[in-house]
């Protein structure tokens, strides 16, 4: 890190220990100025957000220089210029200039991650500075995928609507660019009509194309220029700022000197100090607070230290659960005050421990940010144009889940724009709005998270997918159901896409997004109308540290069901159960027929003589299918902290974790889902 | 020892300021924008304001405009540290009735030598 010489170290001070939160702060700002970016309405930008926007560069310049990241300082300072005419309102807000600022964003993140030494070069940014200084003077630079932006003038004409054609071009072939009207469809005085054009085609190709609507002869194509909006617009924003080799850095507007002997006297005089209620007090300064104050009222804690944190309050409530299943036999009478204790030590530790899992809880605003500038990138890959919309930001899940669940939903995500919406001319023709529509939620219910991605696209074709399944050899019939048929989809390997793209790959996956989420004690469904859309519904528990548990006795073992999977419970009467085929059983409840598993069984439990055998059902349920677990008896329900049986043991079929009972014993928790799966097969 | 109210909604900024004029003996108040330095100010009276000029909320300009409203504050040295430092701002830090400026980037020698000066 040879460029963190002079600033790095100076004298004394050793600045480089401050790198850690200028890392951190870079990323937050970026990621701001990102969502702030996607988020602006270029018609319409609010001088707010400009200043925002402003902001955080300017404290990424700020922070770079002192380290002495000159690459950094660089762009940012380019970025600066931009910006600050932008908000001074010297330069009109387009589209280019944030695709060129979302692009810097990307390079400031590799040169950051290089410094950082995450990463070993960054892109070479001497094209983008290049574009950015010429956006800056008002110029239109060519967009670093070949695209060029030009002046299309037609005529002269007799009728403005002549020239209609041409835009109706743009509309027909996306590929094309885009064309936009300067003339609000009239024509000039001459006769002519002028258009503003974005596209990567040579001349010669617009010609060709043009003159299917207009003579050739009355096209003219010359790059374009954005008109000076201000007197200001002559480069002066392109003077260095930066002070020159004589200038000490500082200065006084008065001389510190006579401001001392100034001050000693009245600040003595000064009565004492009071709020001023007073005080001028802008109405703006009121206004929400803006990113970047959450400082003050927030802590930032290494994750290792809140998961030591949540382990030890787990450890606590062992010995509390230990201490009141040990006081349960006494006394009330005599044990009185004891017993009082334990009861509060009881309500207490499950308030510590509901604040404690808190901390972990994050919202779910940090996996839906990052999928706006996705879908931006997609759909222009694509062609396609998709707005996104999200709901729920607010939900809190825990960050462990938070961190699992981005993968498979960047990935249900891309399914949807890359398979589900339609091309814009697909929509129109069969008659929807040329936008499509993608839309993440996300909710609380009961103790689980119900994330959706729904699309308004084509939807699932039924014909194709059975006609797919047939041709892997599964087994399939015409009359199953639609949930049936999207049920295929989770198979390994299914994919319906005709044209394999680079977006969502080869249709491997949607068996692994399965199986990721189930590995998060999750589920996942499908669900699909044919021209309406798509909608995939995951559910997750909220954490992955505690749960609410069901406990059973089988053959004197305890084991834990998840409540959460529990549907009902009854006691086992003569004559329920039925012999089906070799082996199985099933139990008839409201209707159903529902195969049975003997959790003594499948767990190989061995029995001695005493107590009761197989006497309870337990009604379960997991991705969507029920079955009747057979258990000795039922215990109780209890608020457990879950141990992953996987980093302290190995992976055991059927069983999901484990925790500690009140009496110090270890617990198995029922892994339902496997449970289910293997009585349903 | 003084003690000195550090402006800046740049978490790592603060933590520089803090920690050099920390080393050099004085006491340090941090706030991340003009508010909530407004509102400190008033809490608690300050040997000397230190701002950044860019912040959320209020800037650096209107924090010293209000703190010269203030009688406490009539006197007391108030320096913005600044990236900017184009006579344009300058007039404006005068105009407010700031002390003095100090540019960005950060130089913690810098920052010790004017702040001297300033305290004698």
């Amino acid at each position: 890190m040879g460029e963190i010489s002079n600033a790095g170290l100076q004298g004394g001070f050793d600045l480089t220990q401050f790198h850690g939160v200028f890392f951190e702060e870079a990323g937050e700002n970026l990621a701001n100025m990102e969502s702030l970016l996607l988020a602006i309405d270029v018609e319409s930008a609010d001088a707010e957000q400009l200043n925002a926007i402003f902001r955080a560069a300017h404290s990424i310049k700020g922070g770079a220089a002192t380290f002495g990241f000159a690459d950094v300082t660089e762009l940012t300072h380019e970025l600066e210029t931009l910006l600050d005419r932008l908000r001074k309102a010297e330069l009109k807000l387009r589209r280019e200039m944030i695709d060129a600022l979302l692009e810097a964003g990307d390079v400031l993140r590799a040169q950051l991650a290089r410094h950082r030494g995450s990463a070993s070069d960054s892109p070479d940014a001497r094209d983008l500075i290049g574009r950015i200084r010429a956006l800056a003077k008002g110029e239109v630079p060519a967009g670093g995928d070949g695209r060029r932006v030009l002046r299309v003038r037609v005529g002269p004409l007799a009728d403005a609507a002549a020239a209609d054609g041409l835009a109706e071009l743009f509309r027909d072939i996306p590929a094309l660019g885009t064309l936009e009207a300067l003339d609000n469809g009239a024509l000039s005085a001459d006769g002519f009509r002028e258009f503003r054009v974005t596209t990567a085609s040579p001349d010669g190709e617009l010609l060709e194309l043009f003159s299917f609507h207009v003579a050739r002869e009355q096209i003219a194509i010359e790059p374009y220029a954005e008109p000076a909006h201000t007197d200001t617009a002559d480069g002066r924003a392109d003077a260095p700022r930066s002070a020159p080799e004589s200038d000490p850095g500082y200065g006084f507007f008065v001389d510190p000197q006579t401001l001392r002997a100034e001050s000693a006297a009245p600040a003595a005089a000064a009565p004492a100090m009071q709020p001023q209620q007073s005080a001028p007090r802008r109405p703006a300064a009121n206004k929400p607070a803006a990113a970047g104050s959450l400082d003050s009222t927030t802590l930032r804690v290494s994750v290792e230290k809140v998961d030591q944190l949540i382990n030890l309050v787990g450890e606590l409530v062992i010995t509390q659960a230990m201490l009141t299943q040990r006081t349960r036999d006494l006394d009330p009478v005599q044990f009185q005050a004891l017993l009082a204790g334990v009861a509060d030590l009881e309500r207490n530790t499950r308030h510590l421990q509901e604040a404690v899992l808190s901390i972990r809880m994050i919202p779910m605003a940090f996996v839906f940010n990052r999928f706006p500038r996705m879908l931006r990138d997609l759909a222009a890959k694509l062609g396609k144009e998709i707005e996104l919309k999200t709901v729920g930001e607010a939900t809190e899940l825990d960050k462990g889940l938070v961190e699992k669940i981005v993968d498979p939903l960047t990935h249900l995500v891309r399914n949807s724009a890359d398979h589900g919406i339609e091309t814009p001319s697909q929509r129109l023709a069969a008659g929807k709005p040329a936008h499509g529509t993608i839309t993440l939620s996300a909710a609380h219910e009961g103790g689980s998270i119900v994330i959706e991605v729904r699309d308004d696209g084509a939807g699932l074709k039924r014909d194709r997918i059975l006609a797919k399944a047939r041709e892997r050899g599964l087994a399939v019939r015409d009359d199953m159901t639609n949930a049936e048929v999207w049920a295929l989809i989770w198979e390994p390997g299914f994919s319906t896409a005709e044209q394999v793209s680079d977006v969502s790959g080869r249709g491997v996956g949607m068996d692994v997004v399965r199986k990721n989420i189930a590995a998060l004690g999750g589920t996942v469904e499908l669900d699909s109308a044919e021209g309406a859309g798509t909608r995939v519904t995951v559910r997750l528990p909220l954490t992955l540290a505690i749960m609410d548990g069901m406990s059973v006795g089988v053959g004197g073992e305890t084991y834990i069901v998840p409540l959460a999977s529990v549907v009902e419970s009854f006691q086992l009467s003569e004559g329920m159960l039925l012999a089906v085929g070799g082996s199985g059983r099933v139990v008839k409840v409201r209707g159903d027929y529902l195969p049975v598993v003997s959790l003594a069984e499948f767990f190989g439990v061995p029995r001695d003589g005493s107590g009761p055998k197989d006497s309870i059902l337990l009604i379960v349920e997991a991705e969507g299918s029920r079955v009747a677990l057979l258990v000795d008896e039922l215990l109780g329900q209890q608020q457990i902290v879950v141990k992953n049986l996987e980093t302290n043991y190995r992976r055991v079929p059927g069983i999901s974790g484990a925790t500690i009972l009140g009496d110090g014993r270890v617990a198995l928790i029922a892994d339902v889902a496997a449970l289910v799966r293997r009585a349903r097969h | 020892m003084a003690s000195i109210l550090a402006v800046d909604d740049s978490a790592s900024m603060r933590q520089m300021v803090m920690f050099t004029l920390k080393g050099a003996g004085h006491q340090v108040i941090e706030a991340a924008d003009g508010q909530e330095a407004f509102e400190k100010a008033q809490a608690m009276k300050v040997d000397l304001v230190l701002t950044d000029q860019n912040m959320p909320r209020m800037d650096g300009i209107t924090l010293v405009k209000n703190l010269r409203a203030l009688p406490a504050y009539g006197r007391t040295p108030i320096l913005i540290l600044t990236t900017e430092s184009g006579d344009d701002m300058k007039a404006k830090g005068r105009a407010a009735g700031a002390t003095g400026w100090l540019v960005k980037p950060f130089d913690p020698h810098k920052l010790i030598d004017v702040i001297g000066k300033v305290l004698g």
